[in-house]
């Protein structure tokens, strides 16, 4: 009973992180239907942008995770400026090679400034908590709690304002959002900086249990495309539900499978699920 | 000048011009540069098969590369296998693989095709590297054999191996041009220019992906079977990701859906970055931005760009519009 309590805990652990991750990609590719293939790359930097403000400048976990989120976010503006926009009426695959291109070269200046080295990075919160029988280091707690409540943020965000409206409008059509005086540059920004804050979170909520290096977004950003397949292309709670499904998948394949192949139980997951249903778990229609 | 860059003539100045090599430089360690680049100009002429002429990004050619590069030094260490029928076998075993994977991934379209097989390029290297009463894991496959003699011709030598891997290459090369030019390769690019359109005119759209797919692949694993017996030792790294994208780049650089541009590509951009040799790590802080900025000022590569180039200047001329 207890190790299935544990898996639980492991699995929305896992769940919040990917969730996170996938809802700036998904949220991206409904708006430009470029699949970011970079968004692993913001994840990256988020997260030794965290690093480096708390080791080389000793500051605080909190401080660092929003400066990060602000530093990805202006990242993610510029390279939606400077890539993605002047290819906003390329079509194919051309797009994608652009967004190869940009995780190409942020993955190299990573490593050339902090090298390649694994890091470790520090969190102010190392205590285990005992919830009636079962362990928990506090860091796991903190990251499903605020995972969670940013994807409840970010969703009244998108349901309840106006700003976060013009998103969905965008996505749902982009002529039609045009039409009603909606600035498609605007949101095209500020979808691409909500994305890169989010992945800049997510990095810097994990990181501390797992360790910071300049490849550690490949695995992430895959799992992240398998979350948004199963969930939907451009789907919010596909997602989440997506996240939370190959982040249970993967704590109980860890425990009941083999840990050797814990990384490949999201892509078999989604070899089977496309072989069957080609336009993913929950989507109405295929692209 | 347009038809003399596709002419018989042309070929034959390059086919001279990699004979001529050797004697040009006499150097080992250039001839080794030369036959790498070589053997990834073989697979990137695949994987041009199926992402230029057929417009279907597969990310997955590395990994089918890696394939038939473990077949060969699967069969040859741990089975006694020859070099020259486990190199067969290469081929076949990722021309049935490609099949597999090709008739579940080619259902899905554009952005979802190359996810896929983004994926599936992820499954092969952690099978791969987990794998290891089969495939050694981390460690690699080492003590590959050379390609055995034929007849007296032995292979042991830089220079043997270097005319080996060209013998190849010219025969790729041959056999894309001879493809690419029939029915078959103008069926592919009428399915690169729009599937509905494809299938109005009567193409059987999966079967002939499928085909592509396969065909392409077949040249990605005969690729890694060459060069698992001309490195003679294969680690995980050789599925890497990042193996399809240096492809990617000389496909793009040299330009997509030619024969000549991604050839021109893959054996440019090795000497490149040898010559950038203090960048290597780094490499992709400067390939990154010039890739993006090929897609975004350049998106037919240097290749493609001069035949657009030729063709509108004909067409101001009023000569008659000469075939691809």
């Amino acid at each position: 009973m207890d190790t299935l309590l544990q898996q639980i805990l492991n699995g929305l652990t896992l769940g919040g992180i990917y969730g996170l991750v996938a809802l700036g990609l998904t949220l991206v590719y409904g708006i430009l239907h470029v699949p970011n293939f970079a968004h692993g790359a913001f994840y990256m930097v988020g997260a030794f942008v965290s690093f480096h403000a708390m080791n080389a400048w000793g500051w605080n976990y909190w401080v660092a995770m929003a400066a990060s989120a602000l530093a990805v976010a202006a990242l993610a503006v510029a390279s939606e400026r400077l890539v993605f926009h002047p290819l906003r009426q390329a079509s194919g695959i051309h797009p994608m090679i652009a967004a190869i291109g940009v995780l190409l070269f942020l993955e190299a200046a990573a490593q050339a400034l902090w090298g390649a080295d694994f890091q470790r990075m520090q969190t102010p919160y190392t205590a285990i908590v005992d919830l009636g029988g079962i362990t928990a280091p506090a860091q796991r707690l903190l990251i499903i709690a605020a995972a969670f409540a940013l994807m409840v943020a970010l969703h009244l965000f998108l349901t309840r304002t106006t700003t976060g409206a013009t998103i969905i409008a965008m996505a749902q059509n982009r002529e039609g959002a045009s039409l009603v005086g909606i600035d498609a540059h605007r949101v095209a920004m500020l979808t691409f900086a909500i994305s890169g804050a989010l992945a800049a979170v997510a990095a810097t909520l994990y990181a501390p249990i797992n360790l910071v290096y300049p490849a550690m977004g490949h695995l992430v950003i895959t799992k992240a495309f398998v979350i948004i397949i199963l969930g939907g292309m451009g789907s919010v709670p596909g997602a989440i539900a997506g996240g939370l499904i190959i982040g249970f998948a993967e704590s109980f394949g860890a425990y009941y499978v083999s840990t050797d192949y814990k990384d490949i139980i999201a892509f078999v997951l989604l070899v089977v699920i496309l072989s069957m249903r080609p336009q993913g778990l929950f989507a109405k229609r295929g692209h | 000048m347009r038809k003399f860059i596709d002419s018989h003539a042309a070929w034959g100045l390059l086919l001279a011009a990699g004979l001529a090599f050797p004697w040009a430089t006499g150097n080992d360690y250039h001839l080794t540069v030369m036959s790498t680049a070589y053997i990834f100009a073989i697979a990137t002429l695949g994987l041009n098969l199926i992402t230029g002429y057929t417009g279907q990004l597969n990310l997955a050619h590395a990994g089918f590369m890696a394939v038939g590069a473990y077949t060969v030094g699967i069969l040859t260490v741990d089975h006694g296998w020859t070099f020259w029928g486990a190199l067969v076998l290469s081929g076949a075993v990722c021309v049935a693989l490609g099949w597999f994977i090709g008739i579940v991934s080619l259902r899905l379209k554009g952005h979802y095709f190359s996810i896929f097989t983004l994926c599936v390029g992820y499954i092969m290297f952690l099978v791969i590297e987990k794998w290891e009463s089969l495939t050694h894991g981390t460690v690699g496959i080492m003590g590959i054999p050379a390609p055995e003699p034929i007849g007296a011709l032995a292979f042991e030598s830089p220079l043997a191996l270097y005319y080996l891997t060209l013998a190849f290459l010219v025969l790729a090369v041959w056999v894309m041009r001879r493809i690419v030019k029939s029915l078959l390769g103008r069926t592919f690019i009428a399915i690169r220019n729009g599937d509905e359109l494809a299938e109005a005119l009567g193409i059987n759209l999966m079967r002939n992906k499928v085909l592509a797919f396969q065909l392409s692949v077949c040249y990605a694993g005969l690729a890694g079977g060459l060069y698992a017996g001309f490195v003679r030792f294969i680690g995980p790294g050789v599925a890497g990701v990042e193996h399809t994208f240096d492809m990617m780049i000389f496909m793009l650089v040299g330009g997509l859906g030619t024969v000549l541009g991604p050839l021109l590509g893959a054996l440019a951009m090795p000497w490149l970055t040898q010559s950038l040799q203090f960048l290597q790590e780094y490499r992709f802080i400067v390939f990154g931005p010039i890739l993006v900025a090929l897609v975004i000022f350049l998106p037919h590569g240097v290749v493609g760009s001069f035949l657009a180039w030729q063709a509108r200047r004909d067409a101001k001329e009023g000569k008659p519009h000469a075939q691809d």
